[in-house]
């Protein structure tokens, strides 16, 4: 029994390493100093590098992860403490349901929320579809983490006196931190790499950019690019980018696991 | 420094189900007083709606009146205000896992909004002194968390932290029924040291242990209190049938 | 609910009505050895004490057993208590049984005499008060029990009659005074086993009422009883 289970780990760990493996083969070779702090030539011209999209990205998924979290965790806090009843039930359908939109048909949502409003695209909008896509996915973790706080916990600081709402916050959500905390990766790594929401909203940049009303370079959306482009030299530099995506989005994760552990106290420590 | 408790025809019931009928006590103060009585009797029930903890419950309501000393428990406070007078202690020991034993006991004074550091050092080593725990987590105060001590440690890490709030009274819910008799030896100890400083009500399914700890003892069945008097009438020549009965073993 | 404990409890109480069989006809005997001046009759009541002693040991074990494992309370504590206090008084009527015994066979090697006191009177008073404390002890009833301690005032008066009528006799008729002795303390002995009926008494109604009417407390500040319970 032993033997299959460790068989089917291995399987399932099999396509993660394999890609991995393949993205190190084909990208190391092009990450160079000139790719990470350039930005892209004309075509034609060899070199050039992403920076833009590196810190573009960067810049999206913060915006994401600032309007994404706090709601989505919100939301999460609401199904759990208050959402035993029929409002909580359609909150949680309703999140199912926004969970399965395709992600192009969400971008064609931000697109006509934001952009069309502040008639230009820009990384906020790419940020607002992100968050999107964020929430319910934060939102059920959440709950679902909370649910499995036991109510012995919450009636041993009902009866110090503390407030309900004083309650989920300090005691209910520290106690499930980290299972949130892992919700919030979870999220936080797909939307990483989404590409298609970010096609109307951020639309790609060549040119380095700083401003919230203009439209901005991302990872996944110069990859896109390049990728099916018909020159050798964007294809290159697709490997790498796919290559420094893949790492941006582990070192998140790590980093944020780190930090986490090292501010909680862990039973028998 | 302890207050006594009047109950005044208390009824309460969940949903459509009365739980209990028509109860009347008077809990003296500075005293210890057991609530005995055969599972599903009602007794949990009351000891909650001594600290309006039923209320947690949904569609839980109550009639009669109840006064915590000369205050009105359902007409003259809020529940989180009259919680941090009367505290609690529950059945199986619930430290807050994430927290360090000094957080713990802190807990009830940082979240109502208490911050003066060194009065808060002071009030933690006072509890923790109460709660006979002091001596074994002096050293580990902040390293430690709450849920790494054993089940009796942690069940007077809850006591301290329930003290630490300085309530006036102190409702036991089954404290030492997860605990191993040493265990409970220490904290029937315990009990009978703070009896001098707050009033004790202790709901108890072992009635060696009412006998022990209480001066008082009430009889529960089925929601009705059936006979409440000094323990050792209780226990030597009790004036109801149903309460020889069940003392005796007879039944429950 | 606790069928074991019943069936000790059971035990117990059979144990105990055994002895009070014993006691009882141990007293009997020796009064009547001391009417019919006969010497088998002595002799039996000698021989059958050791049975009683074994009796109180088995008893008082039982019944510590039962109180240090099953933590009786209320009545069925009271019940032990009142049992082991029973015991030690049955054990003490053997002991008068015998004395009494001894004492008639010191009356049989000396001459027949003709007493102005009538023990055979005072004996079956005597052996009433025994047979009823052990009725009410049977039964629980309290008011059994209660009869027997107005029985006792009847004794005193009985033996302090003796009292004055054989040391007249002593005087008046000083050649018979070892016989009239020996009369005396029969008479004694008998007044002791009725005191040890009494206190038989008081322990049933502590144990039925949970009042504790010794040295002639009153048993009317106990509650009533709804009914007797049976142990």
């Amino acid at each position: 029994m032993t033997g299959v289970a460790v068989l089917t780990v291995a399987l399932v760990l099999l396509p993660l390493f394999a890609i991995f493996a393949y993205l190190v083969y084909k990208g190391i070779g092009s990450i160079n100093f000139a790719f990470l702090t350039q930005t892209p030539k004309p075509v034609g011209e060899p070199g050039g590098g992403m920076a833009n999209a590196i810190v573009g990205s960067m810049v999206i998924l913060s915006i994401a992860s600032l309007l994404g979290v706090p709601l989505g965790i919100g939301a999460g806090i609401f199904l759990s403490e208050y959402g035993r009843n029929r409002y909580g039930d359609i909150v949680r359908f309703v999140s199912d349901v926004l969970n399965g939109v395709p992600s192009i048909v969400i971008g064609i949502v931000a697109y006509g929320l934001v952009v069309m409003r502040q008639k230009h695209f820009s990384a906020l909008a790419g940020g607002v579809a992100l968050a999107i896509m964020m929430i319910p996915t934060i939102a059920r973790t959440t709950e679902q983490m909370l649910l499995l706080v036991p109510q012995a916990i919450r009636e041993a600081a009902y009866g110090l006196g503390v407030s309900r709402w004083r309650t989920t916050l300090s005691i209910t959500l520290r106690t499930a931190t980290s299972g949130v905390i892992t919700g919030v990766m979870l999220a936080f790594a797909r939307v990483a790499g989404e590409t298609a929401p970010l096609l109307f909203t951020a639309f790609g940049n060549q040119f380095w950019n700083w401003r919230m009303d203009q439209p901005t370079a991302a990872l996944s959306l110069q990859i896109f690019t390049y990728a099916i482009s018909p020159f050798d030299e964007w294809h290159r530099q697709a490997w790498a980018g796919a290559l420094v995506l893949i790492v941006l989005i582990v070192g998140a994760v790590a980093a944020v696991r780190i930090v986490v552990r090292h501010g909680t106290l862990a039973a028998g420590a | 420094m302890g207050v006594g408790i009047t109950v005044e025809h208390l009824n309460a019931f969940y949903g459509k189900t009365q739980a209990l009928f028509d109860v009347n006590i008077t809990v003296l103060a500075n005293r210890a007083t057991a609530l005995i009585g055969p599972s599903g009797c009602g007794k949990s029930t009351f000891i909650r709606c001594l600290n309006r903890m039923h209320e947690t419950i949904p569609e839980a309501r109550v009639d009669g009146r109840v006064h915590i000393g000369d205050l009105n428990v359902y007409n003259g406070t809020s529940a989180t205000q009259l919680r941090r007078r009367v505290g609690m202690v529950f059945q199986k020991p619930n430290p807050f896992p994430t927290m360090s034993i000094y957080d713990n006991v802190a807990a009830g004074l940082k979240l109502n909004g208490f911050r003066n550091r060194k009065k808060l050092d002071e009030v933690v080593h006072k509890s923790l002194h109460s709660a006979a725990l002091w001596d074994e987590v002096k050293d580990s105060l902040h390293k430690k968390s709450g849920a790494s001590l054993s089940g009796g440690q942690q069940q007077r890490l809850c006591i301290a932290r329930a003290l630490a709030v300085q309530p006036e009274v102190l409702l036991m819910d089954e404290p030492c029924s997860a605990l191993d008799p040493i265990s409970t030896g220490k904290i029937e100890e315990l009990i009978f040291q703070l009896k001098e400083q707050y009033t004790i009500v202790i709901v108890t399914h072992n009635m060696q242990q009412a006998a022990r700890v209480a001066e008082f003892t009430g009889f529960f069945l089925l929601g009705k209190m059936i006979e409440f008097d000094k323990t050792e009438k209780i226990f030597t020549n009790p004036s109801d049938k149903k309460t020889e009965d069940y003392v005796t073993g007879r039944f429950g | 609910m606790r069928t074991r404990f019943q069936q000790q409890m059971e035990d117990l109480r059979e144990k105990l009505l055994r002895m009070g069989g014993l006691a009882e006809l141990a007293v009997d005997r020796a009064c009547q050895a001391y009417s019919e001046r006969d010497l088998t009759r002595c002799q039996l009541v000698l021989e059958n004490e050791s049975l009683i002693n074994a009796a109180e040991r088995e008893i008082d074990e039982m019944a510590f057993d039962i109180l240090a494992t099953q933590q009786p309370a209320a009545i069925d504590l009271r019940f032990i208590l009142a049992v082991t206090k029973i015991n030690a008084d049955l054990e003490r009527v053997g002991d008068q049984a015998v004395n009494i015994a001894e004492r008639v066979m010191d009356l049989i090697e000396l001459p027949a005499v003709d007493l102005p006191v009538d023990i055979g009177r005072m004996a079956t008073a005597v052996s009433a008060m025994v047979r009823r404390a052990l009725e009410s002890f049977v039964e629980g009833k309290a008011e059994l029990a209660q009869a027997v301690l107005e029985m006792d005032h009847v004794v005193d008066r009985m033996r302090d009659e003796a009292f004055i009528m054989l040391v007249r006799k002593m005087n008046e008729e000083p050649q018979v005074t070892q016989q009239a002795l020996d009369a005396l303390l029969v008479a004694r002995n008998l007044e002791r086993v009725a005191d040890h009926a009494t206190n038989i008494s008081e322990d049933v109604i502590f144990w039925v009422l949970g009042a504790d009417v010794r040295h002639h407390a009153q048993a009317a500040s106990a509650a009533p009883r709804p009914e007797r319970r049976e142990p």
